[in-house]
């Protein structure tokens, strides 16, 4: 099995309390890939009011959408043999209902020097 | 053990069941884990004894009493004979201060006392947990070795195996049975509730066809979690949680089969046949659960097992939909996700749901063609009888089949007199 990130983001306003109708629509997404054991990690959602850039010591900016036009709203971490199986699944997300994009990367884990 | 001559009467098993698990409790917590075998066979002895004396001399008046004081002479006859127990147990009574000498007493606080440190006992971290849950069946649920392999769906001689190298590991442990400490509690506590949470789901979704057993099962995992809450040391949140999670599921017992063993499901079953009592001993603890920030598998089971309890309403199903999506991402189990479906199909419809259920692909599980065959019953007999057909085929528990079968019977009928319909 490989990991894959899901890295959802937002480009608009992020809904800083969404509809009760969002989080089911969310947590149901979830949930079906739960129910089929591909969920490695169910993430986090990641705030965009309490944010602050770091560009180097003297560079500390506020929030990520003053400089650039897209931010990270959360991620979520799922367990298949090949992406375009991630793929998939990442299609029936419900943030494309409200203009966001999927990101996959598959997690390049770490060589193991003991072995 | 089991050909005893007084087997046609119900009376010997019914007592042997109950008490054959609190005797030897109590005679583990004297003469200690290395000698299980020699508590046992007292305990053996004693049943054999009254099965030969109750067919000639009648049953006594107090079955139990009878049983607790034979044992009892059978266990001071025992320190007499075998030196080596009488040497160990004079050391222990040397270390171990006034706390072991109320003899071999039967008595109500004797026996949880007893029966609580078998249980933290057995949920030893040196053995594998799967080795744990046998063992508890065994000694803590007076299992047979053939109901093991059947909860395990496993061969009687892996079960065998496993439980001799189980024992063989619990003998060499040091673990002082009688006093627990909060270290070895919070070690072990998890443990100990997996091993009740499994044991209640062995008697609730028993393949064995007798009523009694099941029943018998799930009051003894019930006992045996109330005895958790009873000590402060054990009374946690999670194990309140399962205790309400336990009454919850129980409340339903007598109305789940009926008089010929067959399974009726919730929606067909007799209201009125539901305990309330148990019901509302279950929202006690669901209460007592709920005052920490801990939400725990067992916290949201019970929750669901609450709104089961509830006549439907309007979000009735929706909550109970978000339990599971809670459940399942806390801890996933195919059953759990089966269930999801099923919670699915009640708020989004049958079509959605049938589309969820096959990404599961649990094509091994007769459980998930139970659940296509109800999805697709309502408008593709056909597609609903091959599912039910394949879960005949993988289930083990003649119940099922026998309910499965009387469904396909329902539906092949509904198809001639319908419009046409090939099969």
């Amino acid at each position: 099995m490989k990991e894959f990130a899901l890295i959802f983001r937002m480009s608009k306003e992020p809904d800083a309390s969404p509809t009760p109708e969002q989080i089911q629509e969310r947590t149901n997404w979830l949930a079906s890939i739960a129910a089929q054991n591909k969920l490695a990690d169910k993430g986090n959602s990641l705030s965009a009011a309490n944010a602050k850039i770091v560009n180097g010591p003297n560079a500390v900016t506020d929030g990520p959408y003053t400089e650039i036009k897209e931010f990270i709203s959360g991620y979520v971490i799922i367990k298949t043999e090949t992406i375009d199986e991630v793929v998939e699944l990442a299609k029936t997300n419900p943030i494309f209902k409200i203009g966001g994009r999927i990101e996959i990367r598959e997690i390049v884990k770490l060589y193991n020097h003991n072995n | 053990m089991s050909s005893d001559p007084a087997a046609g009467n119900e009376l010997l098993p019914n007592l042997f069941r109950l008490e054959y698990t609190r005797m030897t409790a109590v005679l583990y917590r004297r003469f200690g884990l290395k000698y299980i075998e020699i508590a046992e066979d007292i305990v053996s002895e004693t049943f054999k004894k009254a099965s030969e004396n109750w067919t000639i001399n009648g049953i006594p008046e107090n079955p139990a009493a009878w049983l607790y004081k034979v044992a009892k002479n059978k266990a001071k006859d025992c320190l007499k004979h075998h030196a080596v127990v009488e040497t160990h147990f004079k050391e222990t009574i040397a270390t171990e201060k006034m706390e072991m000498i109320n003899d071999f007493e039967f008595t109500h606080q004797n026996i949880s006392d007893s029966q609580l440190s078998m249980i933290f006992a057995v949920c030893n971290p040196a053995i594998s947990s799967e080795s744990q849950i046998c063992l508890a069946l065994q000694i803590l649920c007076g299992f047979s070795v053939e109901e093991i392999a059947n909860a395990f769906l496993s061969k009687i001689e892996t079960i065998k195996k496993r439980l001799q190298r189980a024992r063989a590991d619990l003998r060499k442990d040091n673990f002082q049975i009688g006093i627990l400490n909060k270290n070895e509690i919070a070690l072990r506590i998890d443990t100990v509730l997996k091993t009740l949470y499994l044991l209640f789901n062995e008697g609730y979704f028993s393949k064995t066809n007798s009523r009694q057993i099941r029943k018998d099962l799930c009051l003894e995992a019930l006992r045996l979690t109330l005895l958790l809450t009873e000590n402060p040391l054990t009374n946690t949140p999670k194990a309140n949680a399962l205790l309400a999670l336990m009454c919850y599921q129980s409340s339903r017992l007598d109305a789940r089969t009926n008089d010929k063993g067959e399974t009726i499901v919730y929606e067909r079953q007799n209201k009125k046949l539901w305990d309330v009592s148990l019901i509302e001993r279950g929202n006690y603890y669901l209460i007592e659960a709920c005052n920490r920030d801990d939400v725990s598998k067992y916290h949201l089971e019970a929750a669901i097992a609450y709104w089961h309890t509830v006549p439907a309403g309007k979000n009735k199903w929706q909550q109970i939909l978000q339990l599971y999506n809670q459940l399942i991402l806390v801890e996933y189990s195919p059953i759990a996700a089966l269930n999801r479906t099923f919670a699915f199909a009640k708020v989004y419809g049958h079509e959605q749901a049938i589309a969820e259920a096959q990404k599961l692909n649990l094509a091994e599980n007769n459980y998930y063609h139970e659940l296509l065959g109800y999805l697709f019953a309502s408008y593709s007999p056909g597609k609903a009888i091959t599912h039910y057909e394949k879960a005949i085929q993988l289930t083990k528990s003649e119940a099922e089949k026998q309910t499965l079968q009387k469904e396909i019977r329902r539906l092949r009928s509904k198809g001639t007199t319908g419009t046409g319909n090939k099969k």
